[in-house]
């Protein structure tokens, strides 16, 4: 076991990856000598050359459609998008190429394609460094995306990304890049996409979360078990599509109680189809109104820094919004 | 309505002053007619099922026969990728799809190969022959194919594939309109192809107008081919309505391509005889007397007459051929309109939409 950060974890799956199989490849803009300019891809360069880690044009869409092309002569590329935010051109690519390849052609076309990409705020980034855009993908039949929050799957996630026959959309908590340790295992294993995680285990009210609010939430859980007494479930949901109804739902069954926390927009976010799912399946269990804490309906979070910080679920909105919750 | 006459184009020759198709054999020869006059036939059966209401909608690729074919017997059918558009039926013919695939997709039943009845008809894909997915959003499919040659260039540098093994693809080629190429994936894709020297052909099918607008208001250069030099690519003209002269310059493009030396962009200067698709009327934006003046440049019957002076078909045996294409038209058409609609339940189950883990 060993202790490292989020984005050591995810530099050392990538790294297993390649010796593991000599058709996966990374290519994005500024992975190459530089290491990409989080350092995710930081000596890689030096490791496998230029012909495996493949510093792309400044062209988003063009790195995922020549991730889709390679994926279909059966590499498996590594496509490093490099915020979040700049993915938009590639949308099309995403959504109506590599989401549709396998159902359009009857099964017989796969896209065994990683897409990388840090999102989220409180890093100073402003409205085109900072987005949440999980929810305009879990609309989207055909892909997989998932959110890690710890390193250790952090690394077991993108190592089953990676070998995922489908292309799997992985976004990274940018703000937990070197602020999220955790303990990592020594040797090989991979985390399964799918199934959720009990992150804290409580009977009062479930909080569910992912990426850095799933963080948020366990520091939440604690000072509110400290300072009140309240038995928090956190529920790191980290694979977001397919969605697991089953895991969600379970959770629920205990506390009769939900809260969702997500720092994109509130409208529409990816809370909404948790709520869904419980007020739907779960509401014969429910025993209070499920709530949801996310960023204010703005276009984005805005640069100065105390607007940034009021943009952002905090660990104490967290708190209160438990404890309001709780009282119910 | 500017009048868009056909222009004479030199035909491509090659340093060596050679042509490449001087060294087809008469029965390749014959056999490319064969698959310029399948498409044809089939492509005017899909508009009179449209015209008597028995299909939804069809979109054709008469008068690019040409280019087509020429493309098709220069690469390594059904081992070459090739990552068509929704014209490409004489192409996909060429590579090894068949009649009845393609009936069926009009009608839309089951055991449509494409895509299971799922899309369109021409939205073409045939793994079994390296015939790639295309959707209906124009260019997507250029980017992906310089991956597809990316892939094959990777797997050379790093000892997957042995170059001169022809059971592997060794090049990628692509296809689409001149109006496509105003889409920035268009540029996306042909940048890839010259950034890495890509085993790449970009095959334009330009037949002036997409949809309504003509090429003027599209591009402010006369050829496409132009646009070639800004990716360091090599671009060449050909008349797209002379199969020779297409084969020409894809034999090159194809050599080029094998050798590692890089990609081609290649612009057939065609038309399209017909409206758009079934849903389109052409007389808004276009008038007879150009189409007529096109209708005289007409790839087969211009072949045909090549073949004849040749001696390499007599008029007897093209009268066999027509009968020959009558005869599978009307056998594709009817074991497409026996087949069963497809079943709803698997279609719509969310399930369908994954591939299994142990494909990977």
């Amino acid at each position: 076991m060993r202790n490292m950060t989020l984005i050591d974890a995810i530099r050392e799956a990538m790294d297993e990856e390649m010796a593991r199989d000599e058709r996966v490849f990374i290519t994005g803009e500024d992975v190459g000598q530089r290491g990409g300019v989080f350092r995710a891809t930081m000596g890689l360069f030096d490791k496998y050359g230029p012909t495996r880690i493949i510093d792309s044009p400044l062209a988003e869409l063009s790195i995922v459609a020549i991730g889709i092309g390679a994926a279909m002569a059966d590499l498996r590329p590594i496509c490093e998008i490099q915020f979040a935010d700049f993915i938009h051109p590639a949308m099309n690519q995403i959504m109506n190429e590599a989401a549709k390849m396998y159902y359009r052609s009857n099964g017989t076309w796969n896209v065994p394609m990683t897409i990388r990409a840090p999102y989220g705020g409180g890093i100073g980034g402003a409205l085109y460094h900072s987005q949440s855009l999980e929810a305009y993908f879990t609309h989207c039949p055909g892909l997989k995306v998932v959110i890690p929050s710890t390193p250790h799957d952090a690394k077991g996630l993108l190592k089953s990304a990676v070998r995922d026959p489908n292309p799997v959309l992985y976004f990274e908590p940018k703000k937990g890049y070197r602020a999220i340790k955790g303990d990592v295992p020594d040797g090989e294993y991979t985390v399964p996409i799918g199934p959720i995680n009990i992150t804290h285990t409580g009977t009062d009210v479930t909080v569910y979360a992912y990426g850095m609010m799933a963080h948020y939430c366990l520091q939440a859980a604690e000072t509110v078990k400290q300072q009140d007494g309240i038995s928090t479930e956190v529920v790191d949901v980290r694979t977001l599509l397919p969605v697991d109804r089953e895991g969600i739902l379970n959770s629920f069954k205990k506390t009769g109680k939900a809260l969702i926390v997500y720092e994109d927009n509130f409208t529409m976010g990816y809370g909404a189809e948790i709520a869904a799912v419980l007020a739907d399946d779960g509401f014969e269990y429910m025993d209070g109104p499920i709530r949801r804490l996310a960023g204010p309906d703005v276009p984005g979070v805005p640069f100065s820094h105390p607007v940034q910080e009021e943009f952002m679920p905090s660990p104490q909105k967290i708190a209160d919004a438990i404890r309001d919750l709780a009282a119910y | 309505m500017t009048n868009h006459a056909p222009a004479e184009i030199t035909a491509f020759v090659t340093a060596s002053g050679s042509r490449p198709s001087d060294s087809l054999s008469d029965d390749t020869l014959r056999d490319m007619y064969w698959m310029m006059l399948l498409s044809r036939r089939l492509d005017e059966r899909a508009w009179i099922l449209h015209r008597q209401g028995r299909i939804a909608f069809h979109i054709s690729g008469m008068g690019h026969e040409a280019c087509q074919v020429g493309a098709g017997f220069a690469i390594n059918r059904g081992v070459d990728y090739v990552h068509p558009y929704y014209r490409d039926l004489a192409l996909v013919l060429t590579v090894g799809f068949t009649p009845e695939g393609f009936m069926l997709s009009l009608l839309g039943k089951a055991g449509e190969p494409s895509s299971g009845a799922r899309q369109m008809p021409s939205h073409f894909s045939a793994k079994w022959l390296n015939i790639l997915s295309h959707s209906s959003p124009v260019a997507t499919q250029v980017p992906q194919a310089a991956g597809l040659a990316f892939a094959i260039q990777y797997k050379i540098s790093h000892g997957l594939q042995d170059p001169n093994d022809d059971t592997q693809p060794r090049l990628a080629l692509t296809c689409l309109g001149e109006g496509s190429t105003s889409q920035g994936e268009w540029h996306e894709g042909m940048n890839w192809a010259g950034v890495h020297k890509l085993p790449f052909i970009c095959l334009v099918q330009n037949n002036i107008y997409a949809i309504s607008v003509p090429m003027e208001r599209q591009m402010a250069v006369s050829d496409v081919a132009d646009r070639a030099a800004a990716y360091g690519v090599e671009g060449l003209v050909v008349d797209g309505n002379d199969v020779l002269a297409c084969y020409d310059v894809m034999a090159y493009a194809r050599d080029k391509a094998y050798a590692g030396d890089g990609s081609t962009l290649i612009e057939a200067k065609t038309y399209r005889p017909v409206p758009h698709s079934s849903d389109d009327d052409d007389r808004s934006y276009r008038t007879r007397d150009e189409v007529e003046q096109w209708k005289k440049k007409d790839p087969i019957s211009r072949f045909q007459k090549v073949l004849l002076e040749r001696g390499v078909l007599t008029q007897n045996a093209i009268n066999d051929l027509e009968a020959k294409a009558k005869s599978v038209v009307d056998s594709a058409q009817r074991a497409a309109e026996d087949a069963p609609y497809p079943d709803v339940e698997p279609n719509l189950d969310p399930r369908s939409v994954y591939a299994p883990g142990d494909l990977a």
